[in-house]
């Protein structure tokens, strides 16, 4: 059999004792050795250890290894580490395979030795047949253009566009709307510098302005994508102002997407906590009355002199409701206690009650909420289960309380306004979702690939998302994050190339009759149909191809596979852990 | 054959259900060790063959750890896994074989809790039902 010439290299870890505490290591090695015709088979204390590494290092090069298993922990941890170590021993580090034998076995199994020690050999046993049969892959490598299409001119967009440009990639930066700025454009005073979220937004613009490289269109939407990373075609269809009625549409090709879409603001259900009354406002419309008042707040025409605050509408809502915002939103606790400070110094008659949950003004907005104490506000804590009753009161409200601060008591409040303390909800972006084809989580925003490893990157290669288009931020967040956008995009095309995992679908065109099911399957159109002989066959166009594998089950000839997981892989794997699983000890 | 333990195979996924099973393990919560899985980039991607393959060959369940709505991949990846264990379960039935052997669940990066049970439960229900025949031939449903 061809995969007996391969030489294949096992090592088995100790993990201390997280593992060899509860499988026998030794046992599982001779067994490895008996049966499987590897090259070598070793146990170490800690294989992630230099010196391991090192003596795997050494077997593959004096033993001219072209496989490795490592049984260790969840490939999580340390699948980089010894593709790494493969490379640096010139091994090609797709020929390593790594086999879980702490997480799903010694830990899931600390009760039954035997068991786990019967199982271990089993997965070692698979990692193997799977190495035996794991061909020699290259890297894909796309060239790449330097030009990024930012989506969103918000504080994050626009930030964005202006470090891209500085470090010589020519952006695109598209707005949906007939102006920049997006939310931040519409808030007054910010914390802590005291600047108007407008002159900030003009700061940006003017830097825009001045950098060539950046191309701004505005009423303009992503409407069309194809290509792939490094090389993304795309159309950009733009509403132009001086015609209106008419749409213009802009091809443009680029190496990488900024998605920076942004938020929208919560709004309330009709009715919840009486709003859609009079007298009743969302946290953004209260921003703009307050910011618009001049010398007396009046809201419609009466003078507000008592404000109630109600939080965490629209946020932390609880498991049972269906559909609910489970998050919490972030930035409105220390937003609401910002206005009631800014309220009270504008108009001193203005005393703010606040009826909160949990007062979650973290890091340095803590001193907002200290502030807004010490400047006459009130807080009454409330249960989740025992929300405030918002109730009319003659032209006023009345709003009352079980207030857990005092130990329950049953406190009214009159109130002139009623501020609901919204938080944020993922913008709704159907259209563009769909032409990118991004990941939304079950909150609708936006997911990442990892919420510490890869926070900006996407599962669409090329694709990053910065600022709240992604979960709820504060400004300087959105900021933040689409700077480890810029940085993940930037370095991605100042190289020129892009080199993609391989492991990815192929068909065997000699299989192949044709019928366009794996096509259609595909998530990604990464299937073509082209000429092979004299019969139409379907091609798989690497760069397209995300590796999912869904054109696997849909061919009726077992002609479309997956690298990595070919039909005889899998089987073959299937046949060891059936036949291991079949001893009963 | 009342110390009889059903071997089954779990197929989970890179990212969604692998996770979740490692975080029963690094919890601690136990579950048959007759319990083996091979992992997939996606359940979308499981061929009907392969559990036939595991179900002739020596397993008596195919349990399924599905990405269910996390799937990052496909968009209706849960309707696709179905299909397949449809077609599977279409096909044992021919056999007069017991559908039950497969079963899908979702699984996600954090379900430590619900692998576990599912691992215990789904033992239970293939121990009552004894071990699968095999070697019964094994070509696979397609799914359309």
């Amino acid at each position: 059999m061809e995969e007996n010439k391969r030489k294949i290299g096992v090592y088995i870890c100790h993990c201390g004792g997280n593992i060899s505490d509860h499988v026998d290591v030794e046992a599982v090695r001779r067994q490895v050795e008996e049966k499987y015709g590897v090259t070598v088979a070793r146990t170490s204390m800690f294989t992630c250890s230099d010196a391991s590494q090192n003596d795997m290092i050494r077997d593959i090069r004096e033993l001219g290894l072209d496989g490795m298993v490592v049984a260790s922990c969840s490939p999580k941890l340390h699948l980089t580490t010894f593709r790494n170590m493969s490379t640096r021993a010139g091994l090609n580090p797709f020929q390593y395979v790594q086999v879980n034998i702490r997480e799903q076995c010694s830990w899931a199994h600390s009760d039954d030795h035997e068991g786990a020690t019967c199982k271990a050999a089993g997965l070692v046993g698979a990692g193997i047949e799977k190495a035996m049969r794991q061909e020699a892959l290259q890297p894909i490598r796309v060239t790449s253009v330097k030009r990024v299409l930012v989506i969103g001119a918000g504080i994050a967009g626009l930030r964005a566009a202006i470090e891209l440009a500085d470090l010589g990639v020519e952006v695109f930066l598209i707005e949906k709307e007939a102006a920049v700025g997006g939310q931040v454009a519409k808030l007054g005073e910010m914390f802590p510098a005291g600047k108007k979220g407008a002159e900030l937004i003009a700061t940006l613009l003017d830097e825009v302005k001045k950098r060539p490289g950046i191309t701004l269109f505005l009423n303009a939407e992503l409407a069309e994508k194809s290509g792939h990373i490094g090389e993304f075609e795309l159309e950009i269809r733009i509403r132009p102002v001086a015609a209106p009625g008419t749409e213009e549409t802009v091809r443009i090709q680029v190496g990488a997407i900024l998605v920076a879409s942004g938020f929208a603001e919560y709004e309330p259900k009709p009715g919840e906590y009486a709003f859609g009354q009079p007298g009743v406002v969302t946290l953004a419309q209260f921003e703009r009355l307050l910011r618009e008042s001049g010398e007396r707040l009046l809201h419609d025409g009466r003078e507000v002199k008592k404000i109630a605050f109600i939080y965490c509408v629209g946020s932390r809502q609880n498991a049972e409701t269906e559909g609910g915002n489970r998050w919490c939103s972030r930035y409105c606790c220390s937003t609401a206690t910002h206005l009631a400070v800014l309220a009270r110094k504008k108009f001193p008659v203005a005393r703010s009650y606040h009826f909160y949950r949990d007062m979650r003004s973290y890091g340095k907005f803590e001193s907002l909420y200290e502030e807004a104490g010490k400047s006459g506000s009130v807080f009454l804590r409330f249960h989740e289960e025992r929300p405030p009753r918002v109730e009319r009161d003659g032209d006023s409200w009345l709003v009352s309380v079980q207030d857990l601060a005092t130990g329950g008591d049953e406190v009214s409040v009159p109130a002139d306004l009623v501020v609901l303390v919204t938080g944020m909800t993922a913008r709704p972006n159907d259209g563009l979702t769909r032409v990118l084809k991004l990941p939304l989580g079950a909150d609708r925003f936006y997911n990442e690939i990892h919420p510490k490893l890869r926070p900006v990157e996407t599962v669409i290669d090329g694709v990053y998302i910065a600022g709240s288009c992604q979960g709820p931020k504060n400004a300087g967040e959105s900021v933040v994050s689409s700077l480890s956008a810029v940085a993940k995009a930037a370095a991605l095309l100042i190289k020129g190339y892009v080199d993609l995992q391989p492991f990815v679908a192929y068909v065997k065109a000699d299989a192949c009759a044709w019928c366009g099911r794996c096509a259609a399957a595909c998530p990604y159109s990464a299937i073509e149909q082209v000429a092979y002989g004299d019969k139409e066959v379907a091609q798989v166009v690497d760069a397209l191809c995300k590796g999912c594998g869904a054109c696997l089950p849909v061919c009726p000839l077992d002609a479309t596979q997956l690298k990595g997981y070919t039909d005889e892989q899998i089987e073959a794997m299937i046949d060891v852990l059936a036949r291991e699983a079949a001893h009963e000890g | 054959m009342s110390d009889y333990r059903p071997r089954i195979l779990v197929f989970s996924t890179e990212n969604v259900s692998d996770p979740g099973i490692d975080l029963a393990g690094r919890n601690k919560m136990h579950y048959p060790a007759k319990v083996l899985v091979v992992t997939l980039p996606c359940s979308s991607a499981i061929k009907p063959r392969w559990i036939i393959h595991a179900l002739a060959g020596g397993f008596d369940g195919v349990f399924i750890a599905a990405d269910g709505s996390d799937c990052s991949y496909v968009a209706d990846c849960t309707q696709r896994t179905a299909a397949t264990v449809a077609a599977v379960q279409a096909q044992l039935r021919e056999k007069s074989l017991e559908p039950a052997r497969v079963k899908m669940a979702a699984v996600c990066s954090v379900c430590a809790e619900s692998f576990q049970k599912h691992m215990v439960s789904f033992s239970e229900a293939l121990r009552k039902m004894g071990p699968a025949q095999r070697g019964f031939s094994g070509t696979a449903a397609k799914v359309n």
